[in-house]
């Protein structure tokens, strides 16, 4: 057993220093017929040689199709993660360090934190963002209790039909218990029907959800959902794309309320689903219903700036049961690696990032076209990923990539709940392909 | 030897025109933007990242990380939240090809590597918790009290039963009542008691058949064991309702007792804490529930299923449950940390945790053996893996919990846990865990002694050597800055007449 420090000669100075005769007297507080009379029945343990050694064994399969070059989309995504981001969040001091409660302990954690915020406010063109929480999906659940709060209307909330499927039944599942109603708009050609969806939403809805781009890469109308959210007196929630933000306008700037996103564009890895990063951002006016952490600036006794845990009494541990969310261990080193990626690229580079994605994204759906490997199921404008419907059966056309060296997909089918589109598959095109690769994935799927 | 730079913001060090990652030149060909996304849709502009040089970010960061106190640098001994050494094996294994690199959206029949460990990591569970169904989909300790809430809901209306009441007792970490009000249950708290054990006759008063779920944290959060935890599950039962263990502190236990084993229905892991995956400057962690079988059809999913096409020849599949409650999160579940806690049960084995336990109990005991003269335990001379002290009688001194907690920063220790639990005065919560030396314990107790032997006017102002010393919470919550501004820097920077500090929060809190 190798992180145990006690000899045998200090353990019994200790339980002498006690007063007991040995480690199982100390667990005289469990009555006999509770405990464990034998040893857990686990694997036998395995020393760092033997268990690196088995794992890179268990893994090879894995890793052979890991290393494919990925236009796979859906929500995560493989975008360029600069090795600062690796390096400075593998130091021991952030990773091993606790959620920042002693301000004086904390003033490194509580200033990234603080940085982070900011630049969360940034790309989201709103006022305030929380330290993070869990993942986008989650996220927008949270997003839309608090919009009960701030509204003080639990009946109702609309959300887009287009709205990544896993979001719609994480919220469905979030709110179940809550009895708010879930209206999920129709959708027309891969956009959702505003102009049906018009007299869905009233003044009992607390809400109105719009993924832009959404799930299938598309834009969808935001100013609309804007315009129908406010002349309802609902709160206007955008799940956006961070990565989309030096070239779209960002949810402030269409005037929505609540901004929500999946912060896994931001320098955090794949690594099958989490960790992830939760983003929430708000007008300032709502700052007391968010969910999560704030760090807030202030100064200490001597005057000197200093950053704290700040509005906590919205928080579980002060208010309980009447808290604005039961979160509290959150994303931090998530977080942190946001902001150093984001530091990386600066405002430039986040326009570069956005226009190669975009531009590489519409060289390949008119590379497939042209092509005739399929077409592009929607007619409206995309960001960086679309829908293609393949000539070819679409499992085919998956193995057909995969045998050439490429991951796409999801096939669309995969999701119970999105509808109407057969034979169809999302492929994601981020600023790490190249021309050379698109092109070979296109001669892949063309013979 | 400080960097004075660090105490800037890096939105103030930026530089118009600097840059650290360029992208390569766009080598498809170039269109205007505007001919594949309508105007009104384009930024008219950028956001306003700070412009910086790749070294200023090195610099800056690294000097930050100076400024905190971590589990690698220095003792942490933070009541309830099981601040042990993070193996950094896991940390070059979590990064492996085919766990880092993998799409969430994987076939599954190419992962079938990963899908198989985290099959094991199930079992594991189900083995250490004595309860048989594991979902491993909850992104942290509080999301996983919500899951197995929802589940328990998912159950008792299958049945027919309509049961709308949570019970827990006043020591209850705060995620536990805040858990049952986004799952719609009424919370109800039991009386206070300075040990945290759960009153019977109390409990028996608010039981009857609209309790749904008793949530208790076993050992409690003063460190005791529930002696009379049998009884509890029992009554719990009579009455119809579920009974959730609260996993925080299964340090103590591993190996030694199983939450099924006493009564338990439901319970949560938090991985961050008992199996080391770090903490992350406050995440993330893993929050993975585990169920009695007749609740297993009810859990949130995807689950991983083995599947025997023949005998020797399994696959391994992601499954919803039948009736499951649903998502609760996008994909399957916090991987990177599930992991960590798989390479560290697997690098301990059976024996390895109970010896956790033992050493965790170990520690914790001889600690307040040699602070028990100086500072009052209501809980006793016995404890489990961590105990609350009292520096009640301190109080009329003139010096607080707070005091000593800040002092302690100066003597290069983090401080307690304090001011929780609240049913404690002037509480001090301390867990040493297994992964300290006696000598560290030793350093410990002296500087707590040599610190109850100081000026109590000295102690308000502590810390000293620390980059800040007890920020004003009052000012910041009055006139809240969350975000950098331009204005707000120079506002703040002239600031010449600071308030006087209202200290820090009279409450912390424990993870979830």
């Amino acid at each position: 057993m190798p992180y145990l420090f006690a000899t045998d000669n200090e353990q019994q100075e200790m339980l002498n220093a006690i007063g007991v005769r040995d480690i199982d007297d100390l667990f005289a507080m469990i009555p006999d017929e509770i405990r464990l009379k034998r040893e857990l029945e686990l694997p036998d343990p395995l020393t760092e040689i033997e268990l690196d050694a088995r794992l890179r064994k268990t893994l090879a399969n894995d890793a052979a199709s890991a290393q494919r070059i990925c236009f796979q989309g859906g929500g995560a995504y493989d975008h360029f993660i600069p090795a600062t981001v690796d390096e400075i969040c593998a130091r021991g001091e952030y990773y091993t360090a606790y959620t920042p409660y002693q301000a004086e302990a904390s003033q490194g954690t509580l200033q990234a934190f603080f940085e982070f915020q900011s630049m969360m406010t940034e790309i989201s063109g709103l006022d305030v963002a929380n330290a993070s929480l869990y993942e986008g999906a989650s996220a927008t659940a949270e997003a839309i209790i608090m919009a009960m709060r701030a509204t003080r209307r639990s009946g109702k909330v609309v959300i887009a039909g287009t709205l990544h499927p896993e979001y719609r039944q994480t919220v469905k599942t979030y709110l179940h218990r809550l009895n708010c109603e879930i209206i999920e708009t129709a959708q027309v050609d891969g956009v959702a029907d505003w102009q049906q969806a018009a007299h869905l939403i009233d003044k009992n809805t607390a809400a109105v959800v719009v993924q832009h781009p959404n799930f299938y890469g598309l834009l969808e109308d935001a100013p609309r959902v804007v315009e129908l959210a406010h002349q309802a007196g609902a709160l206007a929630i955008e799940v956006f794309d961070p990565i989309s933000t030096g070239v779209l306008k960002r949810p402030g700037d269409y005037g929505f309320d609540i901004a929500v996103a999946e912060g896994q564009s931001l320098g955090t890895p794949l690594q099958f689903g989490g960790p992830y990063l939760g983003i929430l951002a708000a007008r300032k006016k709502y700052v007391r219903s968010i969910p999560g952490r704030l760090i807030g600036e202030t100064t200490d006794r001597n005057g000197k700036r200093a950053f704290v845990l700040n509005l906590q009494t919205r928080e579980q541990h002060i208010r309980r049961d009447k808290a604005t969310s039961n979160i509290c261990t959150n994303q931090g080193l998530l977080a942190l690696r946001a902001l150093i990626y984001l530091a990386q690229l600066g405002p430039q580079g986040l326009r570069e990032v956005g226009e190669l994605c975009c531009l590489k994204a519409h060289y390949a759906a008119d590379q497939l076209t042209e092509k005739n490997v399929g077409r592009v199921a929607f007619p409206h404008p995309f960001f960086k990923e679309f829908v293609l419907t393949p000539d070819a059966p679409v499992g085919e056309v998956i193995e057909k990539a995969k045998r050439a060296g490429f991951n796409i997909g999801p096939a669309l089918d995969r999701f119970e709940t999105v509808s109407g589109q057969s034979n169809s598959l999302l492929i994601a095109v981020t600023e790490k392909r190249t021309r050379e690769e698109i092109d070979q994935l296109v001669d892949a799927l063309t013979t | 030897m400080e960097n004075r730079q660090a105490v800037n913001l890096l939105q103030e060090l930026a530089v118009p025109g600097r840059r650290a990652t360029c992208f390569p030149p766009c080598d498809v060909p170039a269109v205007e933007l505007n001919s594949l996304i309508p105007q009104e849709h384009l930024s008219e502009k950028l956001p306003e990242l700070p412009e910086v040089a790749e070294g200023d970010i090195v610099r800056h960061y690294v000097s930050l990380s100076q400024r905190n106190m971590s589990v690698d640098t220095h003792f942490y001994p933070l009541g309830s939240c099981t601040m042990k050494y993070n193996p950094k094996r896991h940390e070059r294994w979590a990064n492996l090809s085919g766990l880092i690199d993998v799409h969430p959206l994987t076939d599954e029949a190419e992962m079938q590597g990963l899908l198989g460990i985290l099959y094991e990591m199930q079992e594991m569970l189900a083995e250490i918790a004595g309860l048989p169904a594991v979902s491993l989909h909850p992104a942290a300790g509080a999301h996983g009290e919500f899951a197995a809430l929802l589940t328990a809901s998912a159950y008792f209306e299958a049945k027919g039963e309509h049961r709308t009441k949570v019970i827990f007792p006043a020591s209850a970490h705060g995620t536990n009542p805040a858990s049952a009000s986004m799952a719609g249950y009424h919370c109800v708290q039991l009386k206070p008691s300075s040990t945290g054990f759960v009153n019977l006759e109390d409990l028996q008063q608010e039981l009857g058949n609209d309790v749904a779920v008793f949530m208790i944290t076993n050992p409690n959060t003063i460190g005791l064991f529930e002696k009379e935890i049998l009884e509890i599950t029992r009554m719990v039962h009579e009455a119809g309702g579920l009974v959730y263990i609260d996993g925080a502190n299964m340090n103590a236990i591993l190996g030694k007792t199983r939450p099924g084993d006493f009564g338990g229905d439901m319970m949560h892991y938090n991985i961050h804490k008992t199996f080391t995956g770090p903490h992350g400057a406050g995440g993330p962690g893993a929050g993975p529930i585990a169920v009695r079988d007749f609740l297993s059809d009810f859990l949130p999913g995807p689950v991983i299923e083995k599947v025997e096409h023949e005998p020797g020849k399994e696959s391994f599949t992601l499954k919803t449950p039948r009736y499951s409650v649903g998502r609760l999160r996008s994909f399957l579940g916090n991987i990177g940390i599930l992991l960590r806690g798989y390479f560290y049960i697997r690098t301990l084995g059976g024996k390895g945790l109970r010896q956790v336990a033992e050493h965790a109990v170990l520690n914790a005991n001889y600690l307040l053996s040699q602070l028990k003269d100086v500072l009052e335990v209501p809980g006793g001379e016995r404890c489990m893996h961590e105990f609350v002290a009292s520096a009640k009688s301190w109080k009329q001194k003139g010096i607080s919990a707070m005091d000593i907690a800040k002092r302690l920063l100066d003597y290069g220790f983090h401080a307690p846990t304090v001011y929780f639990p609240l049913v404690i005065p002037e509480a001090m919560m301390m867990e040493p865990t297994e992964t300290e030396s006696k000598q560290t314990l030793d350093h410990y107790v002296s500087a707590i002694k040599a610190i109850l032997q100081e000026d109590p006017e000295y102690l308000h102002e502590a810390p000293y050597s620390t980059p800040v010393s007890r920020p004003d919470e009052v000012k910041a919550a009055r006139n809240p800055i969350l975000a950098w501004s331009p204005c707000d820097a120079t506002k703040t920077c002239n600031a010449t007449n600071p308030e006087e500090g209202a200290g820090a929060s009279q409450t912390e809190a424990v993870s979830g």
